[in-house]
């Protein structure tokens, strides 16, 4: 694998350079002359919030569709992919979160997809693949047998796979969509190693990621786009670049205005919801999946408990465990004082328990369907008759009123919600159980994928609904969210509690030790 | 809706938003004009009527097919149960499997019309059941349980009818195939009036909902307090139930069940459905937009007919109208994402 060390030495100029590049859409500018350069052997990030115009320049880049106007140069040649296939032939590889790996398939299989190594009679040599797949798949440091079904792989695997296909298709510039969005604290520090590696290796890499502490740990340079529009060009200086200055370009407005710590309110309430000795079964054909190996948890009326921990910690599985969406194996759950066993979700929310749930394009919205729908779905009961006919006037009344309290910014009540950017989505789910007066929610992720403006939006409202009397459990990977807007905060790890304390007291180093310890002790061996 | 006059964008879409929702409508006006031009008696009323009597059987399986195929899924055993739930009704009708056409006027046995309506639906209903069950309890994909009761109620009814017709039904029966109401065939009526009930149940009920969420997304209705499973065996219900109609109004036309009644229904059926603009995938679709898909694979038909076109020629253009027509809502929905 030698044409990737061959191109470095020379130091040259830019391996991909964006021109004035403008993308319309039906009389809608989604992009508008953004320029940009991409570097041989370097880390450039490419941030914004959602709607900035990230996705519509990867599409261009990737091939999927042309630029309205502007011009792309890349290794000095007017780059114009027809498709997908033309920009990797080029040289230019996109990995995007939804990975595109097919699951039935081997490693080997994967990473030879469309050019099998044939043998003398012109049949595919599979000894000739795996010895190839292995010297591949050793360049991102995975270890792991090339005739493994890619479904047994974690995800962090998988993209590593796919990295390392990109390398053995000698690309020369490797566009990342979110790549760490899906992995845990150890697997991003892997990533990051490689991602540090390849660039010695003389490979450009663009990484686009919301998350701004990774993207300042490991860029170079960033560029940042800003609805639509190139908002600047950030350089490393010495040092990373600081998340302050990122925020900025990308909000237009000064950071200190998000994740401002609330005053301590006094929350008084009695409890609400009590966990104690959960456990959950493990499932046969998930081994992997995460159990409960005995939760205890108190929520009290009023309060917000941010449960921190990392991917794999159990939080997911303890709410979908009291949501009655996974099966539970021991243990009591009590709410108001009387025992609750919810059998599915249906039995939890008529005890008065929401769930927004942490994926929310597969678990939360109906992409397809109307606002209106989806905003009402929990709440049939309450929006209709005793004949069963839809009271359409109330149900949508009532969605004006949270449309107007939530500001949720929507075109009309028909509107299919995939129109609607993350944030907005996330509020109708919120609306969507708001509109039930639930005792308990929980919210698993509730910023996930949402705009950082959004973010600060989404926080205050939980801290409204708390106010209102709601207990809310707040489970979030991200730390500075969990220490924004929680007024007590347990941590998780494989399955158990592992700390508590109050939101004032807690820092991020504080959580991390207690969500992480054992993870990193693990790594190390 | 002849907006040629504004080239803003937002008139653009509203073009492309109408065409989505009126383009089968459209394209069933084009061909009654294009029939029309080619022989001016097709318009005549006769015609007309008998277009709606053809098109009402398999037009009620495809209102129950509607649901079902909102919901994601499919049931390709619906001309099997026709023919299965139509001997049924014969044979309560008749109070045996006797085959005999001048019995009709002394049938004492019999037990009446609205004894085997009964019959048929109860038991459309409960294959429905039985097979919504399949789906949900034992997992098995609905495609194949369906194919499987493709095969198990033809062979049930077989079974009944030793293999051949049961005929003669008394004439209060067969009022239901053949009577007018006015100059309107009854079985037009039926499905009138089924259709009008299914809008409204999708459109204004809470069940409705329901059954488009489902379809929307499984997952998401699940964890939104649906009880996903009771929703999708009720589709198949809802289908079986249909199924049972239409073969009780088949027999009554035909005044006889035949134990081949049927055969290849689901097919027409599935392309009424979908040329009416319901997505396979399930979430989107209207009661409206499968009614306009029955009539108009009924006008072709029989303007295909009118035109001494032969049926081997029918089926081609049939099938290439389907692909057309799921072509064209594909191509118009990429243009209005974009």
């Amino acid at each position: 694998m030698s044409p990737a060390e061959a191109a470095a030495p020379s130091p040259s100029p830019a391996l991909l350079a964006v021109e004035g590049v403008t993308k319309r859409f039906a009389g809608v500018t989604a992009l508008s002359d953004v320029s940009l350069e991409v570097r041989p052997g370097e880390i450039l990030g490419l941030l914004g919030e959602n709607g900035a115009g990230k996705s519509t320049l990867l599409k261009i880049l990737s091939g999927v569709m042309p630029p309205s106007s502007g011009r792309i140069v890349f290794d000095g040649v007017e780059f114009n992919p027809h498709n997908p296939q033309d920009a990797k032939r080029l040289g230019i590889v996109t990995i995007y979160q939804e990975l595109s790996l097919i699951p039935t398939l081997t490693v080997a299989e994967n990473i030879f997809i469309g050019r099998a190594p044939l043998g003398p009679l012109g049949l595919v040599s599979w000894r000739k693949m795996e010895e190839d797949s292995r010297a591949i798949i050793a360049r991102v440091g995975l270890d792991l047998d090339p005739t493994t079904p890619v479904s047994a792989l974690s995800v962090a695997e998988q993209q590593l796979v796919e990295i390392a296909r990109a390398l053995s298709l000698k690309s020369r510039l490797i566009i990342m969509d979110e790549p760490t969005s899906a992995l845990t604290e150890t697997e991003v520090q892997k990533l990051m190693s490689i991602m540090g590696r390849l660039r010695k290796d003389g490979v450009a890499i663009m990484f686009v990621t919301h998350r701004l502490e990774e993207a300042s740990a490991i860029c170079d340079r960033m560029t940042v786009l800003r609805d639509g529009r190139l908002a600047g060009h950030l350089d490393r200086d010495g040092g990373p670049i600081k998340l302050p200055k990122i925020i900025e370009k990308m909000v237009g407005r000064a950071a200190s205005e998000l994740y401002a710590r609330p005053t301590l309110r006094d929350v008084a309430g009695d409890v609400r919801l009590s966990v104690r000795g959960l456990r959950t079964v493990r499932d046969p054909q998930a081994p992997h999946a995460i159990v409960l190996e005995g939760v205890d948890l108190d929520l009290k009326a009023g309060e917000i408990l941010g449960v921190a921990g990392l991917v794999g910690s159990g939080r997911t599985e303890l709410a979908r465990a009291i949501f009655g969406a996974d099966r539970i194996a021991a243990g009591t759950i009590t709410l108001d004082g009387k025992t609750i066993a919810p059998e599915t979700p249906a039995d939890a929310i008529a005890l008065g328990i929401g769930l927004v749930p942490e994926d929310r394009k597969h678990q939360a919205i109906f992409a397809a369907l109307g606002i209106l729908t989806n905003f009402s779905i929990a709440a049939l009961g309450r929006y209709s008759n005793a004949a069963g006919f839809m009271a359409e006037r109330r149900e949508r009344e009532a969605l004006a009123s949270y449309r107007k309290t939530l500001s949720i910014r929507m075109a009309s009540p028909e509107q299919p919600i995939e129109g609607l950017s993350g944030g907005n989505q996330q509020k109708v789910i919120l609306a969507r159980w708001l509109a039930r007066d639930p005792k308990v929610l929980i919210v698993d992720e509730p910023t996930r994928g949402v705009d950082v403006g959004a973010k600060a939006e989404v926080h205050q409202i939980l801290v409204q609904l708390a106010a209102r009397g709601i207990a809310i459990m707040m489970i979030s990977s991200e730390l500075p969210e969990v220490l924004a807007v929680s007024d007590r905060i347990v941590t998780m790890r494989r399955g158990r509690i592992t700390g508590e304390m109050p939101g004032i007291e807690a820092t991020e180093e504080k959580l991390m030790e207690l969500m992480a310890l054992d993870q990193t002790q693990e790594a190390t061996q | 809706m002849t907006s040629t006059t504004e080239q803003t964008q937002r008139g653009g879409i509203n073009v492309a938003r109408l065409l989505m929702s009126f383009g089968p409508l459209m394209f069933l006006a084009l061909l009654i004009v294009v029939f029309t031009v080619l022989k001016p008696s097709f318009i005549d009323p006769i015609n007309i009527f008998n277009i709606m009597r053809q098109i009402s059987i398999t037009g009620l399986i495809a209102l129950g097919m509607t649901f079902v195929i909102l919901t994601a899924g499919i049931d390709l055993s619906v001309g099997s149960l026709l023919a299965f739930c139509g001997m049924v009704a014969a044979v309560v009708a008749k109070g045996g499997t006797a085959n005999t056409l001048s019995l009709s006027t002394s049938g004492t046995q019999g037990f009446g019309w609205f004894a085997a309506l009964l019959a048929a639906v109860v038991v459309g209903a409960m294959a429905g059941g039985v097979q919504g069950f399949a789906i949900t309890r034992l997992k098995v994909p609905p495609f194949v349980v369906t194919l499987g009761g493709l095969t198990v109620f033809r062979g049930l009814t077989l079974t009944i009818s030793n293999g051949g017709p049961i005929s003669g039904f008394d004439a209060s029966m067969r009022w239901f195939g053949t009577g007018l109401i006015g100059p309107v065939p009854v079985p037009a009526i039926i499905f009138a009036a089924a259709a009008i009930l299914c809008h409204i149940v999708l459109r204004y009920t809470r069940y409705g909902r329901a059954v488009y969420a489902v379809g929307g997304n499984a997952e998401a209705a699940r964890l939104s307090g649906l009880r996903v499973d009771r929703i999708l065996i009720s589709v198949y219900v809802i289908v079986g139930f249909f199924a049972g109609l239409a073969a009780f109004v088949l027999s009554a036309r035909l005044n006889s069940s035949e134990a081949v009644a049927g055969i290849g229904y689901e097919l027409t059926v599935i392309s009424a459905v979908v040329i009416g603009g319901t997505s396979l995938f399930g979430g989107i679709g209207s009661v409206g937009g499968t009614v306009v898909g029955a009539a108009l694979i009924g006008v072709l038909q029989n303007g295909l007919q009118f035109n001494n076109v032969s049926s081997y020629t029918q089926s081609i253009v049939i099938g290439l109208i389907l692909i057309l027509a799921v072509a064209f809502d594909r191509w118009l929905k990429s243009r209005v994402r974009r």
